[in-house]
């Protein structure tokens, strides 16, 4: 994307800056920092007790504990994220299980055409299916090479990076599986239904 | 939640009293609300608030279950009041969302 404004000889530091303010969609800015958005108390899920489903139109729910979620097949992930009150970050660095990895569990019905993620404290938030898969999105439980904070999402969160974070669902519990599209906690309050930073999609109407 | 670290970003109604006034078109915080999950009656200022977010949301004090719901978007405010029983709205208030 980058490589359009960079001639031939321009190398080192200064392509590394130019490809920096590439990165960064419209509207956005640079932080260093990771901040923490919320719009409830910190949920603190017993991971004993934590499982993982996919459900709504597959021919047979799946479900995972945490032990059988940690023995999936994992990925490390390196994004640049951005959430809509105007921050990116660049370089995320993650580990969890792809979205891909999770639906070789189930078989979706050929009715399915949109998912809905749900967290612990009642969150949701809506996607098409084809932003969900192709290595677009990933189950995340670690971060830095850390175990996922609770303030920003642990035990485990789902990550959409293409996509402003308010996709990305902290706390996330499961996929459901839709027909018809059903609008999430923001996507319900005004808020862009598909939220491409790209193209600035903050706002229903954008 | 005294042990949350997040409990400084948490706030009171009161510290949204701004955006409930441009949401319901008057001064709201003495108003009371109902939590239509679990009955709890407080004034507006008793919630408790979570600004730090794409919009403001205004939870019970009592269960947590979320009563109000403010965004501001470049199409105008939007309010959920769902959560909330017996709010007393002023006639401002009384218009469909967006
Ligand atoms: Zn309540």
């Amino acid at each position: 994307m980058a490589d359009r404004f960079v001639t031939r000889g321009f190398v080192g530091k200064r392509q590394d800056a130019g490809s920096a303010a590439d990165r960064v969609p419209p509207g956005q800015h640079l932080v260093s920092d990771f901040p923490v958005l919320s719009a409830g108390p910190t949920p603190r899920t017993d991971l004993r007790k934590w499982s993982f489903r996919i459900e709504g139109l597959v021919k047979e729910p799946a479900q995972w504990t945490w032990d059988e979620f940690q023995a999936l097949p994992a990925q490390e992930f390196l994004k640049d994220i951005s959430c809509v009150t105007k921050w990116t970050k660049l370089d995320t660095h993650w580990r969890g299980v792809s979205a891909d990895v999770l639906l070789e569990h189930v078989e979706l019905d050929p009715r399915a055409r949109f998912v809905v993620a749900f967290s612990d404290g009642g969150y949701t938030t809506n996607l098409p299916i084809p932003d969900l898969i192709n290595g677009q999105a990933f189950v995340a439980y670690a971060y830095e090479g850390k175990p996922l904070a609770p303030e920003h999402g642990g035990p485990a969160r789902l990550v959409v990076p293409h996509l402003y974070f308010w996709k990305s669902a902290k706390w996330v519990r499961g996929l459901r599986f839709l027909a018809d599209d059903r609008p999430g906690f923001w996507e319900s309050l005004g808020y862009n239904n598909h939220g491409d930073p790209w193209k600035e999609e903050r706002y229903s109407g954008d | 939640m005294t042990d949350d670290p997040l409990q400084d970003l948490v706030l009171d109604g009161n510290a949204v009293a701004g955006s409930l006034v441009d949401a319901f078109g008057e001064e709201m915080t003495a108003t009371p609300g109902e939590c239509a999950s679990c009955g709890n009656v407080a004034p507006l200022a008793g919630l408790v608030a979570y600004t730090r977010g794409p919009g403001i949301v205004l939870r019970c004090p009592a269960c947590t279950a979320v009563m109000i719901r403010i965004a501001r978007t470049r199409q105008g405010i939007f309010v959920d009041v769902q959560g909330a029983r017996g709010v007393a709205m002023p006639p401002a208030a009384l218009r469909p969302i967006a």
